[in-house]
């Protein structure tokens, strides 16, 4: 079973390489770009094939490790 | 006093404080490796600047992780002081020895010069060497030294006492121009309520004899050597 985390910034963190993305599209000529948050993606293939069990232990994976929920949220998908 | 420094992969300040240590101390540190699951007994527990684990995921977060460290977690809970610099500073907040983050600089640049602080907390085993109010100088080296705490966090920090060391400049003033790295409350430096552990991104012990450019960081470890002895 693959699992996708995605791990951004929580709302209200402030973001410097964000900004300097959405400054440089700018200046590129990209308009009508607003705020950009820069995050990370992760793809884990699991030997588990209950989808509840490796729910859990993914979000056991991000609180402990994958994530530092002092400034970042997670999320998780499940792809057969 | 016996100090033990936490040696990970990537550390690069371990040995410049454990010269200072050992200056200060008049014996040489014990140097443990980070699989280490114990560590040996001792007065002071030192994690030092570097980029453990090449700052993969997130700084200090592999490092956090390692066996030496739930001891260290161990050990400070049961009172043994905890000297966490630059890297080890990023290294105990993910470890939960100190609230926030460190998060890249605003600048975005690697910030390595030197800094005017404010000692803002002198009641500390740490920061006892120095009067409330002085300003002292170190130097930073750091990408990542932006620090960041909730607003709850920042309340009960500036409550307690427990912000140790701001950024100012040579008058002891904060202001814009004085920040290398866009840390919330101009924070440098702070301690744990039971004053046991203090992280800082500043180097005290590239600041420990007038040979290195200054000599301010002398006094914390000259300080740690008298309370802890």
């Amino acid at each position: 079973m693959r699992a996708r985390v995605h791990i951004t910034l929580k709302p209200g963190v402030l973001d410097p390489q964000g900004k300097a993305i959405a400054s440089t599209l700018a200046r590129m000529g990209f308009e009508g770009v607003g705020e950009v948050r820069q995050g990370k993606y992760l793809e884990l293939d699991l030997a588990e094939t209950d989808p509840e069990v490796a729910r859990a232990r993914l979000d056991a994976m991000c609180a402990r490790l994958l994530a530092n929920t002092v400034i970042e949220d997670y999320t998780i998908d499940l792809a057969e | 006093m016996k100090a033990v420094i936490v040696v990970f992969p990537g550390s690069n300040c371990d040995r410049d404080v454990m010269v200072a240590l050992e200056a200060s101390a008049g014996r040489a540190p014990a140097m443990i490796w980070h699989d280490e699951a114990t560590l040996p007994a001792c007065d002071l527990i030192v994690l030092p600047g570097g980029f453990a684990h090449g700052d993969y995921l997130r700084v200090g977060a592999m490092a956090a992780r390692s066996a030496a460290m739930a001891d260290v977690v161990r050990r400070a809970e049961a009172g043994v002081p905890v000297l966490a610099i630059c890297n080890g500073f990023q290294v105990a907040t993910e470890a939960g020895l100190l609230p926030g983050a460190l998060m890249r600089n605003a600048g975005l640049r690697f910030v390595c010069s030197w800094v005017s602080l404010r000692v803002d907390e002198a009641e500390s085993p740490f920061t006892a060497g120095y009067e409330a109010g002085q300003v002292v100088r170190m130097p930073v080296a750091h990408h990542d030294g932006n620090y960041f705490a909730d607003a709850d966090t920042l309340a009960r920090l500036e409550g307690e006492g427990l912000i140790a060391f701001r950024y100012v400049g040579a008058d002891g003033e904060r202001g814009e121009g004085a920040n290398p790295n866009g840390s919330v409350a101009d924070i440098a430096g702070i301690l744990n309520p039971a004053r046991t552990v203090l992280g800082l991104m500043p180097h005290p012990e590239r600041a420990a004899e007038p040979a290195l450019g200054g000599a301010d960081g002398r006094a914390m470890f000259d300080h740690l050597v008298e309370a802890l002895s």
